[in-house]
């Protein structure tokens, strides 16, 4: 759906991190963890193009007031990184944005009898919340969250609140262990009695890695992808990403808005 | 009064000018949560091959101030997946679906028209001699007037249906491009598709798009189409669509002005899916605003 909704909060939670709470129509509520949206930030025609963010958070804001009416929203995190994002971080409460969305397909929550291992790097946090705050109900959930420096480490307060246990790594180990967060998964999963599903939504290098790791081990893995697109609906074609018996000869691109973000990791054809 | 909004384009009867230009509005299905399709005069299809495309790698789009830059490579399902996929939906939409087709060879181009002819819930056929991302097929054929007319004659042999050629404008005179397609049996000329451009990433040394080239589009080429749609439209007798960053009412009405019969909505799909029913909508509330009772008595009303 299309619909502008108004800012409630937009905060710099991090160095260059952004965390924006915007109002959203009540069928908002049924979005589903993994699912995004396109954000026209500006009327104007520079930028141009909508920018797609992952959905961090819905909800529903009682306010405590007499006559007040509850108002559904959502949230995004978002990293700065360009003249859109930029000019996000400059918008204030009361201020409206045009919002495609929900849209793509978003995270199986699979069964509730095994461990749930969510791996996020940096922004690639952003889906992973909603998907831990449904994922906590039913099973026992494991967050591991890698970055640059600490200052990539985002929200864990968060999700310790919802009862996950956070692992932390950082490559110049500012926060948490130093080094890649796939080790520390990895030690997770040696130490693994039963089953487990893993989820992850990071850099490219991160996830081509988290899905060797899940592969190697034959464990079920879901990756959330990042394309640029232009329209978020399937038309443009710009974000596709190669599926795993790919070829020139026998094409098969899945679009990344529409047949996706979110893909079983074997789906994919991932680089060397 | 409600205005007549209505326009004939080579015979076929549209309800507005307003059609949304192809690869910016996949087969319309992916359209119909956010568009009445049944609001706008037409749409066009993805371009069709014979065979199923695979596309160029990615990264395939990149924004620059006022435009983007695509180099898709003609991804798409191939004639076979469009019939059997795609049509059943055309089937329940009562606006003229038009297909854009392009070969790799002059046979192919005949072909696919023929095949193309043959699907009554085809209205018309717009033949692309003109992207600029893909090696064979396409720009040799749209930048030499000679290609451009066998090519027209071969797919004008092989359907009744009212056929439209694509014109590039990565021309020395796009004039002589539109008489030769005309000459060559077209019955109407649609421009421009986008510009051949490049962006650079500085910091990387590299060209951004994998394809290292594009075809650019929306709103920063809108003077460039105008004055080709204007140029065209002094030089042929076939109606024209104009193309080339219409993101507004007031954009469309001054490609007709110019001469365009009609307008495609391309870039501004991708940013506001419901762009070609907002100004099919807008058009006609300028002309109700501007005491126009027939948006006809627009089309080369140009005042020069």
């Amino acid at each position: 759906m299309q619909f502008t909704a108004m800012i409630l909060s937009n905060a710099e939670v991090s160095p260059g991190y952004w965390r924006m709470r915007l109002t959203a129509p009540q069928e908002f509520a049924s979005a589903r963890p993994g699912q995004f949206v396109m954000v026209r930030v500006a009327g104007a025609i520079d930028p141009l193009l909508r920018r797609p963010f992952g959905i961090f958070d819905v909800g529903i804001h009682t306010p405590a007031q007499s006559g007040a009416v509850a108002q559904p929203y959502f949230e995004m995190l978002y990293r700065v990184v360009g003249k859109g994002t930029a000019l996000l971080a400059t918008l204030h409460e009361t201020d409206l944005l045009d919002i495609l969305g929900p849209l793509g397909k978003g995270f199986n929550l699979g069964t509730a009898d095994e461990e749930k291992l969510i791996v996020g790097g940096g922004v690639g946090l952003a889906p992973l919340y909603l998907l831990a705050r449904e994922l906590v109900q039913q099973s026992t959930v494991r967050l591991f969250a890698g970055g640059r420096t600490r200052d990539d480490i985002l929200c864990i307060t968060e999700f310790e609140r919802l009862g996950v246990e956070c692992y932390t790594a950082t490559e110049d180990g500012s926060l948490g262990e130093q080094g890649l967060v796939t080790e520390a998964l990895i030690r997770r999963l040696d130490a693994l009695k039963g089953r487990a599903t893993i989820y992850a939504c990071g850099p490219h290098g991160m996830l081509n890695a988290v899905a060797t790791i899940a592969a190697d081990r034959s464990i079920p893995c879901q990756v959330s992808l990042e394309g640029y697109m232009a329209c978020g609906v399937g038309a443009c074609l710009g974000c596709v990403a190669p599926g795993q018996g790919h070829s020139t000869e026998t094409p098969d691109f899945r679009c990344v808005c529409t047949d996706g973000p979110v893909f079983e990791s074997g789906e994919l054809k991932w680089r060397d | 009064m409600k205005p007549d909004m209505s326009v004939n384009l080579a015979g076929i009867p549209l309800r507005n000018p307003v059609m949304t230009a192809s690869g910016t509005f996949g087969y319309g299905q992916e359209f119909a949560e956010y568009v009445n399709l049944e609001s706008i005069g037409a749409f066009v299809t993805k371009g069709l091959s014979l065979k199923p495309r695979s596309g160029n790698p990615t990264p395939r789009i990149v924004e620059t101030p006022g435009g983007m830059l695509n180099a898709i490579g003609l991804q798409n399902v191939g004639i076979e997946a469009f019939i059997a996929k795609k049509v059943p939906f055309l089937r329940t939409v009562n606006t003229p679906a038009i297909a854009n087709f392009f070969g790799n060879t002059v046979d192919e181009y005949a072909e696919l028209a023929r095949r193309l002819d043959d699907i009554p819930e085809v209205a018309a056929l717009e033949v692309n001699i003109s992207c600029p991302n893909v090696k064979q097929g396409g720009i040799v054929f749209g930048t030499d007037p000679d290609c451009a007319a066998t090519v027209v004659k071969a797919c004008r042999a092989a359907t009744t249906k009212a056929l439209i050629v694509k014109l590039s404008p990565n021309v020395t005179d796009v004039v002589v491009m539109a008489r030769a397609c005309e000459d060559a049996g077209a019955d109407c000329l649609s421009l421009i598709n986008t510009l051949t451009g490049m962006a650079i990433d500085l910091n990387r040394r590299r060209p951004v798009l994998a394809n290292i080239t594009g075809g650019f589009s929306g709103p920063a080429i809108k003077p460039i189409a105008l004055r080709m749609v204007w140029q065209v439209a002094q030089a042929v007798k076939v109606p024209i669509i104009g193309i080339g960053g219409i993101m507004t009412a007031s954009d469309a009405l001054e490609f007709i002005l110019a001469g365009a019969t009609a307008i495609q909505v391309g870039t501004a799909s991708f940013i506001n899916p419901g762009a070609a029913q907002e100004i099919a909508e807008e058009m006609e509330a300028w002309l109700v605003a501007n005491g126009v009772a027939d948006i006809k008595s627009l089309i080369g009303a140009l005042e020069v």
